[in-house]
């Protein structure tokens, strides 16, 4: 049986992502992969944490003078609803709904911009305020950690956008469906990275 | 790439079910998302209510521990018992989550300005 195979809603299985030997590869490999990013967030929360607020230079800038929470706030709410409109595209798929797959991701897309829009603003009011890269230890640990979240944001866009225009025209099949799987993976991970950062970084920082 | 899946089709009466199955589930993910959002929102609002430093950071931590293992078992559907290999991926997850803890309490209590 090949993987480009029609399916009907009525012969598609339950978990579609995880019938072949490659989708099931992908799936192990994909959470290896999640495991691995774990420790590299870890590496950076940890240097925020020990660096926060510590100069020698850039003292004028405090994490409570800094931030804001109803930007953090925003952002938050924005990723969030984003991790469940990717569930809701999981949920087509299982339906085999291609159309309703393609919707949800591409509505999952639109928020994650306007949550990379949001951070760029961010940066980029911080940098007007003399808070750059180079001014302290602490905005050198700021910058590398929430950066770093940043840039994965970025590749789960390119990833998801060229997921959906690359199988715009196959329609859902055994060789797809682990794709659009992982890539939810992902996008959820994002979201549980976030839940840490606007909790250790942005409230914590605001507490003091 | 070639795999042999046998192909299984379900009667009317099974899909009907089957439809429902995955209505349900829908719907306790959106029961999940309300609980995450309703967490965010005590955690912000503790913050800006001003409460005590002592008080504040336990609880948006916990607040963050519980939404972020709603996300890994809720919507990343870590509690799958059936799932390809989901020991191992359990235990490497929670092995990362051990160097992470290590790594933190290092990086905070060995280093200093």
């Amino acid at each position: 049986m090949d993987t480009l195979k029609k399916y009907t809603p009525e012969t598609w299985p339950a978990h579609a992502e995880q019938v072949t030997l490659e989708g099931k590869n992908k799936f192990v490999g994909f959470w290896l992969f999640l495991a691995c990013e774990i420790v590299l967030f870890a590496s950076l929360f940890a240097t925020y944490l020990a660096l926060k607020n510590k100069g020698p230079a850039g003292m004028e800038f405090s994490t409570q003078e800094l931030y804001e929470l109803p930007l953090a706030f925003a952002m938050t709410m924005i990723l969030l609803t984003s991790s469940l409109t990717s569930v809701y595209a999981m949920y087509h798929m299982k339906n085999y709904n291609f159309k309703g797959v393609q919707l949800w991701m591409g509505i999952t897309v639109l928020l994650g911009f306007s949550f990379l829009c949001l951070e760029i603003y961010e940066f980029n009011h911080y940098v007007s305020l003399g808070f750059t890269f180079g001014s302290s230890a602490f905005a050198s640990a700021f910058y590398t950690l929430v950066g770093t979240h940043g840039f994965h944001v970025t590749v789960g866009l390119v990833w998801i956008t060229a997921l959906i225009l690359r199988n715009a025209k196959r329609g859902l099949n055994l060789y797809n469906a682990p794709k659009y799987f992982v890539a939810s993976l992902y996008w959820h991970f994002i979201d549980v990275v976030w839940v840490f950062i606007f909790t250790v970084v942005y409230l914590m920082g605001v507490v003091g | 790439m070639a795999h042999d899946t046998p192909v299984v089709t379900r009667s009317a009466e099974q899909q009907k079910y089957y439809r429902a199955n995955t209505k349900a589930y829908m719907q306790r993910q959106v029961t999940n998302f309300a609980i995450m959002i309703f967490l965010t929102l005590i955690a912000f609002a503790a913050v800006m209510a001003d409460f005590s430093k002592n008080l504040i950071l336990p609880l948006i931590l916990l607040l963050a521990g519980i939404q972020v293992v709603l996300q890994l078992y809720a919507f990343m559907h870590m509690e799958e018992k059936d799932a390809h290999e989901i020991g191992v991926v359990t235990m490497f997850m929670w092995t990362g989550a051990f160097f992470a803890f290590m790594m933190f309490l290092a990086f905070v209590t060995v280093i200093w300005w």
